[in-house]
């Protein structure tokens, strides 16, 4: 699985990464996570507000601090 | 609304901290406690009740609605939009470019660009709570004002070549996004309510104890003299003092209040409150990624000189109001 943050550095993002990193371990899933900075590829997925969160090239959310819990739901609708 | 409140914390500083009200302590220590319990009721509502309506507003729709207007009635949509599209000011960049590159005129997304941050739910909540909902609403008016015509002036000043040539050639794929449920806009509203004021309570209560402590203690004939509204330049100072603060704005409108009831002019107290959100740098530093400094220039001296305009001009009406 491959996981994207999307998100120029701002407080919030790295909120949603550290997140991320938790829902992926509590998960115990073989994903990479990538943080993305660069305006251009953010703007590729189509998303107009950050932090946004994408799944397998797919954007699972676009705009808000989603907390572990939340996370965690998205990775496991994804991974089935 | 609150008198209940205020009548319950008079009796605990009098009956269980026995201390008298006509004393300086007595009065800062009541307006300590009345005013937390307040600004944290009315926080907490506003916020959830915001959130709520906000979950209907997602910027990929946004910028469909103000597609469908036309001239100056684009401004306005975005204005309007601005207070009710969730924003910060770390989605300036990619809301910028999709708006230009979604065929939306420079001057109309800088009407949104100016409004949102202005008009936030916790910044009319707590002008709320501090001065009663007519202010609370003068302010957002004000704010979807200063969109509009800021907006108007940026485009007709032909600014166009200062934003960065990349955006223009910017492609963007159109995303799917699920609508979401009654649940999910319930959850999203609880845990934006959890996330903002988990954010902002420290400044605020910060705010009340600076606040109260001026409410006690501070020399009213001194103030009058130097912020009150007959200073022709308590606006201006105000204005300039308050950008660096960002993030902090919250935790200045107690003390606002405070210095208000201690004859600071209103206006001198609201042009501080939208300079605090609408100017900040780490958003000028994000957004130099995608315009030119000469419109950022632009941008800046706009937006303070409109609010430097609405200072005086709540100084010149506050009778009207409070």
């Amino acid at each position: 699985m491959k996981l994207k943050i999307l998100g120029m550095g701002c407080a919030k993002c790295s909120k949603v990464e550290s997140n991320v990193k938790d829902a992926v371990k509590e998960l115990g899933l073989d994903a990479t996570v990538e943080k993305v900075e660069d305006v251009k590829e953010i703007m590729s997925f189509g998303v107009m507000a950050t932090p946004a969160l994408v799944i397998d090239g797919k954007v699972a959310f676009a705009g808000k601090t989603a907390t572990t819990k939340e996370i965690k739901s998205m990775l496991e609708i994804a991974s089935k | 609304m609150f008198d209940w409140l205020y009548v319950l914390m008079k009796k605990l500083v009098e009956n269980v901290f026995g201390l008298s009200l006509d004393t300086g302590i007595g009065d800062s220590v009541h307006f300590f406690f009345y005013d937390s319990v307040k600004i944290i009721i009315l926080l907490g509502f506003m916020i959830f009740t915001i959130s709520y309506i906000r979950s209907y507003f997602s910027p990929e729709k946004t910028k469909e609605y103000i597609s469908k207007f036309n001239g100056i009635s684009k401004n306005v949509m975005a204005s309007f939009l601005g207070i009710v599209t969730p924003f910060c000011s770390c989605s300036s960049v990619p809301l910028f470019i999709g708006f230009v590159e979604g065929g939306i005129p420079l001057g109309v997304t800088f009407s949104f660009l100016i409004t949102s941050p202005i008009v936030n739910e916790a910044a009319f909540a707590i002008l709320w709570a501090s001065f009663g909902w007519k202010i609370a609403v003068l302010y957002v008016v004000m704010g979807v004002v200063l969109g509009v015509v800021g907006g108007i002036i940026i485009d007709k000043r032909k600014l166009e070549k200062y934003v960065e040539e990349y955006v223009y050639e910017m492609q963007m794929n159109r995303p799917d996004i699920e609508e979401l449920t009654f649940k999910d806009r319930i959850n999203f509203a609880k845990s934006n309510t959890l996330e903002i004021i988990g954010r902002v309570w420290k400044y605020v209560l910060v705010g009340i104890a600076i606040g109260a402590a001026i409410h006690g203690w501070a020399p009213e004939a001194a103030l009058t003299k130097y912020a009150g509204p007959g200073n022709p330049l308590a606006v201006l100072a105000a204005t300039i003092i308050a950008v660096p603060l960002y993030s902090n704005a919250l935790g200045t409108i107690p003390i606002a209040e405070a210095l208000l009831m201690k004859g600071v002019g209103l206006g001198t107290a609201m042009a501080f409150m939208m300079a605090t959100t609408a100017l900040s740098f780490p958003e000028m530093v994000l957004l130099r990624k995608v315009i030119k400094p000469k419109l950022i220039a632009n941008f800046v001296a706009i937006t303070a000189i409109g609010i430097v305009f609405i200072g005086y001009m709540f100084n010149g009406i506050a009778h009207l109001v409070i």
